[in-house]
């Protein structure tokens, strides 16, 4: 492949040499299903049970308010789904409330149980991407059952206060589910903390492996299980357990949540390093979200003038992956929900980019990319009849 | 679908990209909101050739290349030559786009019918 730069940690990151190690017995010379009761299943079962407790103990939940799934969009339809469907049709608790840059998994749920006949409220955001919690408040009615709040927002980094929104919640009696994914291991995650009844997480965010995902169930609260099956998870997530998968979540949520300091050090000073070069280098940029309220790991930055999806696949042919908000490569028309939900003029919204950092980013990296995006920059403006039409203007 | 080779190269490597001043048909397509913007600009001939054309655009990479490619295909090429160019054959010419790439960004076809009927209007020609 030669060298690469890879600035898409948020959409997944690679796995890590440790996590490696603690998975390789399981996918060499043990081979047993943790459900069996000889010396194979035993050792598989063990192996399992300490990983479910490292997850429960980094976020600090109990062991047995752990279920493991495959990846967070289960574990969002999980929760949202299992909720309406242990309604059994009561029109008592039908209302949910989310926000309207929630990642697909849950919004694109939300809208499909809105579709199926149950009310669903979006909350909206300001133009930096921050809600209003006035307007969570004054969205609560008498059949509010849940909220779904994300704690992260994946494509610009702004932080939810979802302590605070679980508070509004408890004090009227609803349900509240975090989708916490781009959380571990950029900031604390803590159920108690936080106080919600559901969270949602997902290993291959946090350099583990894609395929395994859990989700925290507060002791005593309950959701519909979807699928039915053996007695896996309890019978809230039947089939065979993911040994490989969560035996490296396990390792790499004990690493991450360890890690988290030094490691976020070291990614805010090379992210602030790109974000000022670029913004006093390039003109006619700037950062989507708020810079003041927001993970180390992401920076958003809109390129005006020109096309998101022409500058992903220039600095694509130049080694450096990144991804965009515009239209043109997510295979809709449309430029995503998250940035015209903060009313960002649809030229602008096309051109943004996101670069997400992690934890083996070096600086070279980040001033090999600025050299590039600069290049890449200028010569997609040299001939975008926007921008000649802008220069004009100015003259 | 990903990109064709020959679409990569025509991104990577667009033909025909500055502004003609002394253009004397000018066509722009599509809109910022969808994320694309084609400009034409062409030097026709009395004769009714296209001496000349080159493009400007803002869009994705399928926008850019099909811009690109259109220019080389009508270049030298008669009025109704180039009124006979659709979408489609420069979609083949470039080996193919895929699916949701043939409506939004393959608009240059469009640009290029558009600068030369009012070109035609302008001058009195049928």
């Amino acid at each position: 492949m030669g060298h690469r730069i890879y600035l898409d940690n948020s959409a997944t990151t690679p796995v890590r040499k440790e996590v490696l190690d603690e998975i390789m017995p399981f996918l060499t010379e043990n081979g047993g299903n943790p459900s069996s009761r000889h010396l194979e299943g035993r050792i598989a079962k063990t192996a399992f049970e300490k990983a479910r407790d490292k997850v429960a103990l980094a976020i600090n939940a109990d062991p047995k308010e752990i279920f493991f799934n495959s990846c967070a969009t289960e574990g969002n339809n999980m929760v949202l789904r299992g909720y309406i469907s242990g309604l059994r049709g009561s029109i008592r608790k039908n209302h949910i409330i989310t926000t309207s840059v929630e990642h697909p998994s849950v919004y694109n749920t939300a809208k499909t149980l809105e579709k199926d006949g149950y009310e669903v409220t979006f909350l909206p955001v300001d133009t930096k991407g921050n809600l209003d919690l006035e307007v969570l408040k004054s969205s609560i009615k008498e059949n509010t059952g849940l909220i779904s709040v994300m704690m992260v927002n994946n494509e610009t980094g702004n932080i939810f206060p979802v302590s605070e929104i679980a508070k509004i919640a408890k004090e009227k009696n609803i349900l509240f589910h975090v989708d916490a994914v781009q959380a571990i291991g950029k900031i604390p995650v803590d159920v108690k903390k936080i106080g919600c009844d559901f969270l949602t997480i997902s290993a291959h965010k946090f350099y583990g492996l894609k395929g395994a995902g859990a989700i925290y169930v507060k002791w005593g609260k309950w959701v519909a299980p979807m699928m039915t099956g053996g007695h896996q998870e309890k019978s809230r997530r039947p089939g065979t357990e993911n040994i490989v998968g969560v035996v490296g979540m396990g390792k790499a949520i004990e690493l991450a949540v360890s890690e988290l300091e030094t490691d976020m050090k070291h990614v805010a000073d090379i992210r602030d390093h790109l974000e000022k070069r670029v913004l006093s280098e390039l003109p006619y940029t700037r950062v989507v979200g708020d810079p003041a309220n927001r993970v180390p790991t992401i920076t958003n930055i809109s390129f005006r003038f020109i096309e998101g999806e022409s500058i992903q696949l220039k600095l694509d042919n130049d080694g450096i992956a990144v991804s965009t908000g515009s239209a043109c490569s997510s295979g809709t028309l449309e430029p995503s929900h998250v940035i015209t939900a903060m009313n960002v003029d649809p030229e602008e919204a096309h051109s943004s980019i996101r670069f997400s950092l992690g934890k083996y980013t070096t600086m070279e990296d980040i001033d090999y990319t600025v050299e590039k995006v600069k290049k890449i920059v200028e010569q997609l403006r040299s001939f975008s009849p926007i921008y000649d039409k802008f220069i004009s203007e100015q003259k | 679908m990903d990109y064709t080779e020959k679409v990569m190269d025509h991104f990577l490597n667009p033909r025909n990209i500055r502004k003609i001043e002394d253009a004397n048909a000018i066509a722009e397509v599509g809109n910022a909101t969808c994320g694309d913007i084609i400009k034409l600009y062409l030097k026709i001939t009395p004769e009714g050739v296209i001496e000349d054309i080159s493009f400007q655009t803002f869009g994705c990479g399928a926008a850019i290349a099909t811009s690109s490619m259109t220019t080389e295909m009508v270049k030298g090429k008669t009025l109704d030559e180039a009124l006979a160019l659709t979408r489609e054959q420069v979609a083949d010419e470039l080996g193919g786009l895929p699916a949701n790439k043939m409506h939004c960004s393959n608009l240059a076809a469009d640009a290029l019918h558009k600068a030369i009927k009012e070109y035609k209007a302008k001058n009195g020609l049928k």
